[in-house]
C-alpha cells in the first residue's frame, strides 16, 4: 500500500511524457527528411591532413585494432637555406585506414605529433560491400573538407606554442 | 428485448454476416489499437514520432509489419513436436475469437445471447493456457518451456481474481446474462438519481481495478510478463516461432487486450448504453434498433479509453519478479476480492 503514490506517479511521467511530446515535438529528427546538428567533437570519420604526416607511424603502432596501414620511402628534398644539405623527409605511398576495423577510439587522432589526424563529423559513408569501407588516403584527405574549425581557447587560457596548421 | 428488423434473413445468411463481423470485431480494434497505442503513444511516451513512413503518419505500418512476417520462412525446431508446434497459435486465437462471442455490442447486435455469458467468457479466456503451455512444451527449448510454465501458473493464478472480480458485478446485476447486466445499468439508480444510469465501476471500484490489474496478467503485459520476459526468457514460449505463426500469437495478444477491455466496458461502463439522461435528451428508447447502430461505436470508444490504460500502464512500469508476482495474486488481489464480495453481498441484502 505505501508503494500506491509511486505507482501513480510513475502513470503521469509517462502521460506528462506524451502531453510533452504532442505540443512541443519530439526530441529526435526524422533522419532522412532532416539531419540532427553533429556535437562539435563528433566522432564521425578521421580526416588525413597529407602534408603533415611523415609516415612515423606512431598512429599505426598505437592503433588497437591495426587498422592503420602506412607505406612511406625517403625522398631528398631541396634545402632549407643555400648552400645547406639537402633534407631527407618521408613521403606516403599509402595511407589506408580501414573502418571496418576501426573502433573510433580517436588514439590515432590524440597520438599524432604532426597534426596529420582530424575527426570529421560527417557519417554517412556506409558501403554495400565491406571491403569499400578502406579508405585510402585520397578518401582520407577528401574528408579534411569537412573538418571543423579548432574550438577556441577559454577565456584567459595562455596559449601555449603555435598550431601546426592544416 | 429489443426489435427484430423488419426483413427476415435465413440462417446461413445471418451465419455468414455473423463470421464476417467477429473477424471484423477482433481485427479492426486490434488494428487500431496497435496503430494508436503500441506504435504511436508510446513512441510519443518515449519522445519520438514512431513510425512515420508508410502512409500517413505511418498508418500503414501494420500492413507493412503483417507483409513482413507473412514472407518469412516458416521455421520448426528440430526437435519439436510438429503437429502440437504447428496447432498451438491456432489455440490461442480460437480462445480469443470464442470470447467475442459473448461480448454485446448493441440490444440485438451480439454473436450470441448467452444466459451464462460471464461465466462462459471467463471459461473460454482461459482456453489460451492450453495453447501457451502447447507452445511452450512442443518448442523443445529451454526458454520455450520455462516461458510457457511461468505463464501457466501466472493465467491461473490471476484468473481467480479475475473472476472473484466479476463475481460482484454478477451479484449486483443479479444475473449472468452480459445483456442483463447492461440492463441493470441502464435502469440502476444511485440512491434514486437515475440519470446516469449505475454504471458499476461506481460502486464496484475495487472490483473494477481488480479486473483490470488481472486482465493485465492475463495478457501477459508488463508489469506482469514473466513468461515473455525477454531479457531473460528470450521470448518465453514463442521464442521458436517465426513468421506467420508468431504473427497469430502476435494478433491474439492484442484482439484479447481488446476484448478484454471490451469486457471490462460491458461490466463496469454500462457496455453499449449511453447514460440514460443522453437518451431521455434524444428522446429514443435506451432498448430501439438506434442503439444498435450507436451501440458499437459507445463500445469502440469505451474499449479505447481501457485499452489506453491497459497500454498506458503496460509502458510505464517495470517487470514483476516472478514470487513477487505470485505473492500479489495469492496474498493480495484475491483477499481483497473476497472482502470486495462479501461486501457486495451484504449492502445486497441490506438495501
Amino acid at each position: 500500500m505505501a508503494l500506491v503514490p509511486g505507482v501513480i506517479k510513475g502513470l503521469g511521467v509517462t502521460f506528462s511524457e506524451i502531453v510533452k511530446t504532442v505540443t512541443k515535438g519530439p526530441e529526435t529528427v526524422q533522419y532522412p527528411h532532416a539531419k540532427e546538428d553533429p556535437v562539435p567533437r563528433a566522432r564521425g570519420v578521421i580526416a588525413l591532413h597529407e602534408d603533415n604526416c611523415t609516415a612515423c607511424m606512431l598512429c599505426a603502432r598505437e592503433c588497437p585494432d591495426w587498422c592503420i596501414y602506412i607505406e612511406g620511402h625517403k625522398e631528398l628534398a631541396p634545402p632549407r637555406r643555400a648552400g645547406g644539405k639537402p633534407r631527407s623527409v618521408n613521403k606516403l605511398d599509402r595511407f589506408d585506414i580501414d573502418f571496418g576495423l576501426c573502433m573510433y577510439c580517436g588514439i590515432c587522432v590524440e597520438v599524432c605529433p604532426f597534426e596529420a589526424l582530424f575527426w570529421s563529423p560527417e557519417f554517412e559513408y556506409s558501403e554495400p560491400k565491406i571491403a569499400d569501407l578502406l579508405h585510402d588516403k585520397t578518401r582520407l584527405g577528401q574528408w579534411m573538407t569537412t573538418v571543423p574549425e579548432f574550438e577556441p581557447y577559454e577565456a584567459g587560457a595562455q596559449v601555449k606554442g603555435k598550431k601546426v596548421p592544416r | 428485448m429489443g426489435h427484430t428488423l423488419a426483413v427476415e434473413f435465413a440462417y446461413w445468411q445471418t451465419t455468414i454476416f455473423k463470421l464476417v463481423m467477429a473477424f471484423v470485431a477482433v481485427l479492426i480494434p486490434a488494428g487500431g489499437t496497435v496503430y494508436l497505442y503500441l506504435f504511436k503513444m508510446v513512441s510519443f511516451m518515449q519522445s519520438r514520432l514512431g513510425p512515420m513512413e508508410a502512409g500517413p503518419y505511418g498508418s500503414l505500418q501494420l500492413m507493412a509489419e503483417v507483409g513482413k512476417f507473412a514472407q518469412k520462412e516458416d521455421i520448426f525446431p528440430a526437435r519439436a513436436d510438429r503437429f502440437v508446434f504447428a496447432a498451438a497459435p491456432y489455440v490461442v486465437l480460437v480462445s480469443t475469437f470464442l470470447l467475442v462471442l459473448v461480448v454485446p455490442f448493441g440490444p440485438d447486435a451480439a454473436f450470441a445471447n448467452f444466459d451464462v455469458g460471464v461465466f462462459l467468457a471467463l471459461a473460454v479466456s482461459s482456453l489460451s493456457v492450453i495453447g501457451i503451455l502447447m507452445a511452450g512444451w512442443a518448442s523443445a527449448s529451454k526458454y520455450s518451456l520455462l516461458g510457457g510454465l511461468r505463464a501457466a501458473g501466472q493465467l491461473i493464478a490471476y484468473e481467480l481474481p479475475l473472476v472473484l472480480a466479476v463475481v460482484g458485478v454478477v451479484i449486483q446485476a443479479g444475473s449472468l446474462n452480459l445483456q442483463r447486466i447492461v440492463q441493470a445499468q441502464i435502469e440502476g439508480e444511485i440512491f434514486g438519481w437515475g440519470a446516469l444510469g449505475n454504471p458499476f465501476i461506481i460502486t464496484q471500484f475495487i472490483g473494477f481495478l481488480i479486473f483490470l490489474i488481472a486482465v493485465q496478467a492475463e495478457l501477459a503485459q508488463v508489469p506482469f510478463d514473466m513468461p515473455i520476459a525477454e531479457s531473460e526468457l528470450v521470448s518465453g514460449y514463442m521464442t521458436e516461432y517465426s513468421g506467420f505463426r508468431f504473427l497469430l500469437f502476435f494478433i491474439a495478444e492484442f484482439a484479447t487486450a481488446n476484448i478484454f477491455a471490451f469486457l471490462a466496458s460491458v461490466l463496469f461502463l454500462g457496455g453499449w448504453s449511453v447514460p440514460p439522461f443522453v437518451t431521455d435528451l434524444l428522446g429514443i428508447d435506451p432498448y430501439s434498433n438506434a442503439m444498435n447502430v450507436i451501440g458499437p461505436i459507445v463500445m469502440a470508444t469505451k474499449m479505447l479509453l481501457l485499452t489506453f490504460v491497459i497500454y498506458w500502464v503496460r509502458f510505464t512500469y517495470p517487470r514483476f519478479r516472478e514470487d513477487q508476482l505470485q505473492k500479489f495474486a495469492w496474498k493480495f488481489l484475491i483477499p481483497l476480492a473476497l472482502v470486495n464480495i462479501a461486501l457486495t453481498g451484504f449492502f445486497k441484502v441490506a438495501f
